[in-house]
C-alpha cells in the first residue's frame, strides 16, 4: 500500500472511519478541530453519523448512548476538554460500555495554552472520574502509529467493554508524516448488531430478554463485586496491554524515559549523547496504564541514571521511580506550559545531571 | 340486564396510598383492617356487585394494583 | 369474564421503589400503556435519569440505559444516531431536567431531536430528601428553603414547557397533570400524540407532567394531588403549547 502525507488529526479521523466507526461526537477545541472538521464531512459519506455536541460534557453523553446501543464510537478532545469528560468516562467504565477517545494535549492547568504538552499524565493515566475504575491508555510517538492505535483500539474496547485512551499532542495532532492508512472495515449494519454486542439496548424485539446498561448500585455487597470484577478485566488489561519500545539500552550510562513527542527528542539527544562518547538508551512507554514496570528490568548494569523526560512538572516520574524502585538514580528533564525542548537543551541537561550524580 | 363487575386488588403490591379510595364516585373502597406483606393497610372493595367499571380506580393507583373484568351471564 | 382493565405488559412485576401515592407510577404506567397499544415495547429503548425514577428500568419493560445527572437528552441523541428506526425516549424528573441537564434538554431540542422526552415536575428534589429545585414553587417549603422560597433568593420557578415552545424544532409540547381520572385520560393522549409525532420524524417532542411528591412536601397522596391541581396548575397551566399536523 502507498503512503499519503497527512495532517495528524485528519489521519487520525481517517482512521477511526477506517475501523468502522458509526458516530463521532465532539465539540470545538483546539488543537484538535480538523478531527471534527473532517469527520463533519467524511463519516457521513462512509456511512456513519457526526453530531457537534453542545459541550464536552454532552459529547461524552452522545458516546455513551451511541456506544451503549451498540455503535462504534469515537470522541475527540484536548485537555480542558477531558477534563469535562471525566464523569462520563467514569460511568461508562461502571456501565462497562467499549469506547475510543483521543485526547490533542496541550499544556495546562486550567485553560492554560494551545501548545503541545504532556501534563495530562496524571489526568490520563489516573482519571478524573470518581470512583475505582481504570482506563488503558496509549501514547502513540508518530502519525503513523496513533493511526494504528486507533485502529486497534475499537477492538481492545470492545473485548474488554470498556473505554479506550489514545493521547497524542498538539504537535502530532499539527504536523504532516507520510502515512499508510489501513483498510476499512465498515459499519456494522443496525440489524446485526445485537448479534455482535447481545448487551446492547437495541429493543428488545432484536435480542432474548431485555437489556439494561446501569452503573447505580445500592447494596454495597453488589457494588463490591461489581468493582472487583472490574479488576479482574483491569488485572488482565495489566497482562495482555502493557506495551514499550526500548533503545539501545545496553552499555547506556543513562537512560530516557519519554513518550510521545519527547521521545522523538530524546531519540535525537540519544545520537548527540553518542557523539560525545556518551552511551545513552531510551525505555519509551507505549501504554501509560498500564505503566510497563517490566521494561525497567531490562536496565543494563551499566546505567547509572534514568531520567524522565516530560513536557511538565514530572507527572510521570512517580511512575517512573515507582518502577526502577532504587536500583539507580532517577532525574528528571523537563519544560511545561507547551514549551518543548530542544534535542540540543536535552543533551546539556543530561551532561549536567550525569555530573551531579557522579 | 345490568353490567356485573369485578374488581381485582394486586393485595401485596398495593402501598395503601388511598388514592383509588378517593376517587370512587360510588364510595365501594376502602382500606382494609390487615396489613399485607409489605406492611401497609392494602385497598379492597366493600361491595363487588355495586362496581360500575368505571376505571377510575385503575387509572389512578401508581402502582398497577388494579385489574377489571365484566363478568358475563351466569358468572 | 371480559378484561376491562389489567396492568400493562410495558410493566415489570417488579414493586416500585416510589413512596405510596408518588405520581411515578402513573405516569411510569400509561407510557407504557402507550408503548403498548402501539405495538411497539420491542423497539424501544429508554433512558432514565438520576434521581428517584433512575429505578425506572426495574419497572419499564423495555431496553434501557441509566443517565449521569441531566444528560439523558444527550445519551438519548446517540442512540437515535445508531437506531434511526426505533422509538427512543427519555425520563426525566425537574432537578434533572431543568437545573443540572438544563443545556441538554435545550439543545435536544433545538436540534429537534427525533426523540420524546417525558418530564416529571413535582417542583422537589425527591431522591436527595426534598431540596428545592428550580421549579419549587414561590413559598414552598424545602430542605433548603426552610421557610419558603423566595423571589429575591433563589429567582421565579423555571416554565420549561414555555422555554421550550420558543424553539422551532420543538414541534410538540403540552403540560399535563395526573390529578385525576380525566387528565390521566388527557395525560395518555398527549403521550400518544407526541410518540406518533415522533414516529413520523417531525422533530422533538415534549411531555411534562405535573406531579404529586406527598413524602417531601409533607402531605397525605390524595392532598398532595390536590395541591397539584390548586398550586402547581396556577403557576404552571395546563395546556397544549405547540403541536403539528401529521
Amino acid at each position: 500500500m502507498s503512503k499519503v502525507l497527512m495532517k495528524g488529526n485528519e489521519a487520525f479521523a481517517e482512521a477511526a472511519i477506517r475501523a468502522g466507526c458509526k458516530c463521532y461526537f465532539g465539540y470545538p477545541i483546539t488543537p484538535q478541530n480538523e478531527i471534527p472538521e473532517y469527520m463533519s464531512h467524511e463519516l457521513p459519506k462512509a456511512g456513519g453519523a457526526f453530531l457537534q455536541a453542545e459541550s464536552e460534557l454532552a459529547a461524552v453523553n452522545m458516546a455513551y448512548g451511541a456506544a451503549a446501543s451498540g455503535g462504534r464510537v469515537f470522541i475527540s478532545t484536548s485537555s480542558p476538554g477531558l477534563a469535562l469528560m471525566q464523569e462520563g468516562l467514569g460511568f461508562i467504565c461502571s456501565a462497562e460500555v467499549p469506547l475510543v477517545a483521543l485526547n490533542v494535549s496541550r499544556g495546562g492547568p486550567g485553560v492554560g495554552g494551545i501548545q503541545p504538552g504532556q501534563a495530562d499524565y496524571i489526568q490520563v493515566t489516573r482519571g478524573g472520574y470518581n470512583g475505582d475504575a481504570k482506563i488503558p491508555v496509549f501514547a502513540p510517538a508518530g502519525i503513523q502509529e496513533c493511526v494504528d492505535l486507533i485502529y486497534e483500539c475499537f477492538d481492545i474496547a470492545e473485548e474488554y467493554r470498556n473505554p479506550v485512551l489514545i493521547l497524542a499532542d498538539g504537535m502530532m495532532g499539527q504536523m504532516m508524516e507520510p502515512v499508510e492508512l489501513p483498510p476499512h472495515k465498515g459499519i456494522t449494519p443496525v440489524d446485526k448488531i445485537s448479534q455482535e454486542k447481545p448487551w446492547a439496548i437495541t429493543g428488545t424485539d432484536s435480542h432474548e430478554g431485555r437489556n439494561v446498561i446501569y452503573s447505580l448500585r445500592m447494596q454495597p455487597e453488589v457494588l463490591e463485586k461489581h468493582v472487583e470484577k472490574l479488576f479482574e478485566k483491569y488485572a488482565r488489561a495489566e497482562k495482555e496491554l502493557t506495551r514499550w519500545n526500548s533503545l539501545s539500552l545496553k552499555d547506556a550510562e543513562v537512560v530516557f524515559v519519554a513518550f510521545g513527542t519527547m521521545s522523538r527528542l530524546c531519540a535525537e539527544a540519544i545520537e548527540l549523547l553518542g557523539e560525545r562518547g556518551i552511551k545513552a538508551g531510551m525505555i519509551r512507554p507505549i501504554s501509560l496504564w498500564p505503566f510497563p514496570d517490566k521494561a525497567f528490568d531490562e536496565l543494563d548494569k551499566s546505567t547509572r541514571l534514568v531520567i524522565s523526560a516530560e513536557l511538565n512538572m514530572g507527572q510521570m516520574l512517580y511512575d517512573v521511580k515507582n518502577a526502577v524502585q532504587g536500583r539507580v538514580e532517577v532525574g528528571l528533564i523537563n519544560r511545561t506550559g507547551g514549551v518543548v525542548p530542544s534535542s540540543l537543551e536535552i543533551v546539556e541537561r543530561t551532561l549536567k545531571l550525569l555530573e551531579e550524580t557522579k | 340486564m345490568k353490567k356485573r363487575f369485578k374488581l381485582e386488588f394486586n393485595r401485596d403490591k398495593c402501598k395503601g396510598c388511598e388514592i383509588c379510595v378517593s376517587f370512587c364516585p360510588k364510595k365501594l373502597l376502602a382500606l382494609d383492617k390487615e396489613v399485607n406483606s409489605k406492611g401497609y393497610h392494602p385497598a379492597c372493595i366493600t361491595d363487588q356487585d355495586a362496581c360500575i367499571g368505571c376505571q377510575s380506580c385503575a387509572l389512578m393507583c401508581p402502582d398497577c394494583c388494579i385489574s377489571i373484568y365484566e363478568l358475563e351471564e351466569g358468572e | 369474564m371480559k378484561t376491562v382493565f389489567a396492568p400493562t405488559s410495558g410493566m415489570t412485576p417488579v414493586d416500585t421503589s416510589y413512596c405510596p401515592g408518588c405520581s411515578h407510577g402513573i405516569a411510569h404506567r400509561i407510557i407504557m400503556e402507550c408503548l403498548e397499544e402501539r405495538g411497539a415495547l420491542g423497539r424501544a429503548i429508554g433512558v432514565v435519569p438520576i434521581g428517584c425514577a433512575i429505578n425506572a428500568h426495574h419497572f419499564m419493560n423495555v431496553d434501557m440505559c441509566e443517565s449521569t445527572h441531566g444528560r439523558a437528552p444527550a445519551i438519548a441523541a446517540g442512540i437515535r444516531r445508531v437506531h434511526p428506526d426505533k422509538l427512543v425516549f427519555t425520563y426525566q424528573g425537574d432537578g434533572d431536567l431543568a437545573s443540572i441537564g438544563a443545556a441538554e434538554i435545550v439543545h435536544a431540542a433545538h436540534r429537534g431531536e427525533k426523540f420524546t422526552t417525558f418530564f416529571i415536575n413535582n417542583a422537589i428534589y425527591g431522591m436527595t430528601g426534598g431540596q428545592m429545585a428550580p421549579t419549587t414553587l414561590i413559598g414552598q417549603r424545602a430542605t433548603t428553603a426552610v421557610d419558603g422560597r423566595t423571589v429575591e433568593q433563589a429567582g421565579m420557578p423555571l416554565r420549561v414547557c414555555e422555554m421550550l415552545a420558543t424553539i422551532d424544532m420543538a414541534v410538540f409540547v403540552e403540560r399535563v397533570m395526573l390529578t385525576n381520572p380525566a387528565q390521566v385520560r388527557r395525560a395518555k393522549a398527549a403521550v400518544h400524540k407526541a410518540l406518533d409525532i415522533q414516529e413520523a420524524r417531525k422533530g422533538f417532542t415534549f411531555v411534562e407532567f405535573l406531579s404529586a411528591c406527598p413524602t417531601n412536601w409533607g402531605y397525605a397522596p390524595v392532598d398532595a394531588l390536590k395541591w397539584v391541581e390548586e398550586k402547581m396548575a396556577a403557576y404552571y397551566p395546563v395546556k397544549n403549547f405547540r403541536t403539528v399536523e401529521l
